[in-house]
């Protein structure tokens, strides 16, 4: 229903003209800005979340749209007829000129034409995008580009203030980047490209994380196994992809994913790969939780205590999994350590979601709308990440090198 | 009160207690029947030995103590039926084993004949070791003699009684007559002691060859034992001309005098050391025997080292619990008057030490934080008044200084960690002195690390805390505490402060009542609250959302050392789900793991349970408090484990439990504590 909405077909209408033009203009065409500043460009209405429906958080506003059943298909082809890998869009680059040559540059834009790459995960987009901030930065002393670098990641966390990934994905990019011995250069242009290369680092290494958790969590799948599967997780995606490839021999049980129908999603793409795959309605994980050899499941983020916050159901079968003594494995890129402490499923900002019943729903009835929840860490068993294959008490022990 | 102690004379030294004892019962029984000889005789038996609780509540991990029964029969025969332990056949290997507990270090041998300690010559204690008849048979009359004792109403001390109940016995009794008898005859029977020590000491000779076959462990304790009694020897031979002291006069402890119930035979050799108060040993010997923060208090040669640096005369308290008896436990109340007569004696101390080792005793400062600073503001004072004496180093000599502070402050009340950490920290900061800085230079830099350690680490780190546990309260809240953290008072404070609507249930609990303080300040600022005491915690929890707790200290495996009935409090949360912040400045970690609350404790006085302030109609335990048959406890701190903690608030942000050991290694490193 609300894919049918306006949004979604802005959104499409966006992504086509990404796919045929790698430099998305039109989307320059903002009404005329007095400043070149971030912040100004975020206050401009068009650059800011499309459609600000307070009751839909914005990463399920424009994600849905990005990566819906139909789009993903749809763009599959799209890329097929531009030829390239959309990894390899040297678009940044493109764009930095311009906006050099007095175009007014927004990092928020700049992040929703990394976003729509299928396979970039949100936080990697926001890096991408806050390098692209630093390369385009007209600023001619430290300070001032720290400033404008901490303005424009406010900007993009303000995008989606329920966006776990992307808060930390910014967190731990303003702290990778300015914390380095590159601000005692005395030059400021040859402490700029130190900082640019930084980011570019960390862009590579975000980038790749998904390929080395897929080779640690090699050791963990064996043969004749069957693994139960919880939403569309990219880097989960990758590890079975993997897996396949390795031809290990392998069931996958997918639930079906309300509202959103991720694991129909999911379950598509593993056919693909001819793995057996066989749905589940939601409510069958303990049904089948018997012939369940290992959980895994992704992450929104992965906050401090060692727990992680996913897509609503994780908990459960969490639960489920703990209690039939099942390892439940998360698969997560370390940019999603957030410094969060949830202490209950109510305590943090809840991402909104519609659900679509089918039938029209009474005024009178409430709908639990919240897309995610909070699993503690004592019902994980291990996290895959690209630090290593951790204990979830561990996360904090990271989390602490990090931002202590 | 003696025989509960007896049965560890014949302990491995390397075996500890483990469950539960119940060691006021051999008097009681002793009570009900009277010494028997024929019993006594066949003291080997069983059904003898089916009396004695000990011997009942061998627990799987205790080795049964050796005992040669063989050669204490002529000896039992004069000492009453309860026999501690049950008979083990005599054979080489225990017999062996015996002597070395009896020489050990961790049985020392004054534990059990300490006028011996004090009066008996240097040469005496180095036959000690061996001397297995010696300590069974002190073993063996000191039951005997508190059953005497026991048998009489508990205020009034009938002597000639006593005297008569311990002449009979062999000559050899009287070493342990000592220890229940009142002051004034001490002194009689010491002389007796000597005399027939003497006589016992050719009897060990027949144990000597049976030691060929010893297991590593025997010949490694036996070692010991024989390092033990040279040491003692050493240190009986500088003693003796301040014991012989104690023998003579008679009545020079008028306290002991008013109160000789709960007098410890201790207490005499305490007493010496006291009269020799005016040589007391220089700071440098006092900070060699200062006394460790987890000294064993059931070490008796560890105690008495202790106690002869001691600025403070302490009583032990009596009834001690067995599980507990490794802890230090005086008698309260009675140090105070004694310790201010002795102001213009006591030069080593600063005046400004001895005020704040003064409120600590008399409990006018509790609390971590506020113990911590006012001991670190006194150490500020003591150092601007420092000067360093002539051809001595200020890094060494005030480290040394300071540690003879510290030694006083622990007599007064044990160090909390936090103090430990602070105390650690300075002394680092004294020995990173640079060696060019001059005296005054040295001493301001000294004073504003510790202003800065106070500033950074205590208050600013409780702003910190605040500010991150006020975002985990939310409106419509219900908040319980328990007992009164600072910490956690600031964050109400704070929170109410900022507008958030919650309610306060305040836990409390007797004796110390704590939280009403606290109530009454939450109260004053207008916030909702409901008090009461932790036995309806199961009660209240249903409508609780969140619990804040202080703590002492949080250790490395996530354990939270805190106010007794913390664990409680936190143990009935975690069964209903609600989730326990404790809220802890990061300088009150520690590495070091603990798994129950036993290793490491502090006992409060254990009278202030028996009695009901203001209550005279239910004070039901008047006068049963000096049963032999009922043991008080108060212990100050529980340790709450890991898992029943949700969160650690400190000023690193906030942590799960888990993490704590990664804060220590962090903390350390980074920051000012070397």
């Amino acid at each position: 229903m609300w894919r049918r909405s306006a949004s979604f077909i802005l959104d499409q209408r966006c992504q086509h003209d990404a796919a045929s033009s790698p430099k998305p203009e039109t989307l320059y065409l903002s009404p005329p800005q007095t400043e070149s500043s971030c912040m100004a460009a975020f206050a401009d209405p068009f650059n800011q979340n499309p459609h600000p429906n307070p009751n839909i958080s914005a990463y399920y506003q424009t994600r849905a749209a990005h990566t819906g059943v139909v789009t993903n298909d749809w763009l599959a082809q799209a890329q097929a007829a531009v030829g390239r890998h959309p990894d390899d869009i040297p678009a940044p680059e493109a764009d930095l000129g311009e906006s050099d040559s007095g175009k007014p540059f927004s990092v928020t834009q700049e992040f929703n034409n990394w976003r729509k790459q299928p396979d970039l995960a949100e936080a990697v987009a926001a890096i991408r995008a806050l390098a692209a901030v630093i390369r385009a930065s007209e600023a001619t002393t430290m300070m001032e580009l720290e400033i404008e670098l901490k303005k424009a990641s406010d900007s993009l966390k303000s995008w989606d203030t329920t966006s776990i990934s992307l808060k930390a994905g910014c967190d731990l990019f303003m702290r990778y980047v300015t914390r380095t011995s590159a601000l005692e250069y005395e030059d400021f242009n040859s402490a700029k490209s130190r900082l640019i290369e930084r980011a570019e680092k960390f862009g590579e290494i975000s980038y790749k994380a998904r390929r080395i958790i897929a080779m640690l969590s090699q050791d963990f799948i064996f043969d004749g196994c069957t693994i139960l599967v919880h939403g569309f997780s990219r880097v989960v995606l990758e590890v079975l992809k993997t897996a396949a490839q390795n031809k290990k021999l392998f069931r996958v049980l997918c639930t079906e994913g309300r509202p959103d129908r991720t694991g129909l999603r999911f379950s598509n793409e593993l056919a693909k790969l001819d793995v057996p795959v066989k749905l589940l309605i939601d409510s069958a994980v303990a049904y089948s939780m018997d012939e369940v050899d290992m959980v895994f499941v992704g992450a929104d983020g992965v906050v401090e205590s060692g727990g992680i916050i996913n897509m609503m159901g994780t908990y459960q079968i969490a639960l489920v999994a703990h209690s039939m003594n099942k390892p439940v494995y998360v698969a997560a890129e370390s940019y999603k350590f957030a410094r969060l402490y949830p202490l209950d499923q109510k305590d943090m900002a809840p991402a909104l979601r519609p659900i679509d019943f089918g039938v029209s729903i009474p005024s009178k009835v409430e709908v639990e709308t919240s897309a995610r929840d909070y699993t503690p860490p004592q019902y994980l068993t291990l996290l895959f990440t690209d630090l290593g294959v951790l204990t979830p008490s561990v996360v904090s022990d990271e989390l602490i090198q990090l931002y202590l | 009160m003696e025989p509960r102690r007896a049965p560890r004379t014949v302990i491995d030294p390397k075996v500890r207690h483990v469950g539960f004892f119940a060691p006021g019962a051999p008097p009681e029984r002793s009570v009900s029947g009277p010494p028997d000889p024929v019993a006594a005789a066949s003291s080997s038996s069983p059904p003898a030995s089916d009396l004695s609780p000990s011997g009942n509540s061998l627990s799987p991990v205790m080795i049964p103590p050796p005992r040669h029964s063989s050669a204490d029969h002529v000896l039992l025969s004069s000492s009453s039926r309860v026999v501690p332990f049950p008979p083990v056949p005599a054979s080489p290997l225990r017999r062996d084993s015996l002597a070395i507990a009896v020489g050990g270090s961790y049985n020392n041998p004054s534990e059990y004949v300490p006028a011996m300690s004090t009066t008996v010559s240097s040469s005496y204690a180095g036959k000690m070791v061996g001397n297995a008849e010696f300590a069974d048979d002190a073993r063996g009359s000191s039951v005997k003699v508190a059953a005497a004792s026991s048998s009489f109403p508990s205020g009034g001390f009938d002597l000639t009684a006593v005297k008569a109940s311990s002449v009979p016995a062999s000559g050899l009794t009287t070493v342990s007559v000592v220890k229940t008898l009142p002051p004034g005859i001490t002194e009689t029977i010491v002389e007796k002691v000597g005399g027939s020590v003497e006589v016992q000491n050719d009897r060990p000779a027949s144990s000597k060859p049976l030691k060929e076959k010893t297991s590593k462990a025997e010949r490694r304790a036996l070692q010991e034992a024989q390092r033990a009694a040279k040491a003692a020897a050493k240190a009986e031979g500088i003693k003796v001309p301040a014991s012989s002291g104690v023998v003579a006069p008679p009545n020079a402890k008028p306290t002991k005098a008013t109160k000789p119930t709960s007098q410890k035979n201790d207490n005499t050799s305490v007493a010496a050391f006291e009269k020799k108060g005016g040589d007391r040993p220089s700071d440098k010997d006092r900070k060699k025997d200062a006394p460790h923060p987890r000294m064993q208090y059931d070490d008796k040669t560890r105690v008495e080292k202790a106690k002869r640096r001691a600025v403070m005369k302490q009583t032990e308290a009596r009834n001690r619990v067995e599980l507990f008896r490794h802890l230090p436990q005086y008698e309260h109340g009675t140090q105070l008057p004694d310790l201010e007569s002795k102001f213009f004696q006591l030069d080593p101390v600063h005046p400004a030490v001895y005020k704040v080792g003064l409120q600590y005793l008399s409990g006018n400062i509790s609390g971590g934080n506020a113990r911590c600073i006012s001991m670190l503001e006194a150490f500020q004072e003591a150092i601007k008044d420092y000067s360093t004496p002539a051809e001595k180093n200020l890094s060494r000599d005030l480290t040394a200084k300071i540690s003879s502070f510290v030694s006083f402050l622990n007599e007064c009340r044990p160090l909390s960690i936090s103090m430990g950490n602070a105390i650690r920290f300075l002394k680092s900061h004294i020995a990173k002195l640079p060696l060019t800085l001059s005296e005054s230079e040295a001493k301001a830099s000294l004073r504003s690390a510790i202003e800065h350690f106070i500033n950074e680490k205590i208050v600013l780190a409780d702003k910190v805390i605040v500010n991150h546990a006020v975002t985990k309260i939310r409106d419509g809240d219900v908040l319980l505490t328990y007992g009164s953290s600072s910490a956690v008072e600031m964050i109400l404070l704070y929170a109410h402060e900022i507008g958030k609507q919650f309610r306060v249930v305040v836990v409390d609990s007797r004796p110390k009542l704590e939280g009403q303080l606290l109530l009454r300040r939450l109260v004053g600022k207008g916030l909702s609250c409901t008090y009461t005491h932790i036995n309806a915690i199961s009660y209240i929890m249903h409508e609780v959302t969140r619990i804040f707790l202080g703590a002492s200290s949080v250790l490395a495996n996530g354990t939270v050392y805190s106010r007794v009935g913390t664990a409680c409090v936190a143990m009935v949360a975690h069964e209903f789900r609600v989730p326990v912040l404790v809220c802890c400045e990061a300088y009150k970690f520690h590495e070091r793991v603990q798994l129950d609350s036993i290793c490491s404790n502090e006992l409060g006085d254990p009278d202030i349970l028996s009695e009901v302030p203001c209550r005279e109609d239910i004070n039901y335990l008047d006068g049963c408090t000096n049963s032999e048959n009922l043991q008080l406890l108060n212990l100050i701190y529980d340790a709450t484990p890991s898992d029943y903690v949700s969160m650690i608030v400190t000023d690193y942000g906030m942590v799960p439990p888990t993490s704590v050991p990664v804060i220590v290694r962090e903390y350390r490193r980074e920051h000012i504590w070397v």
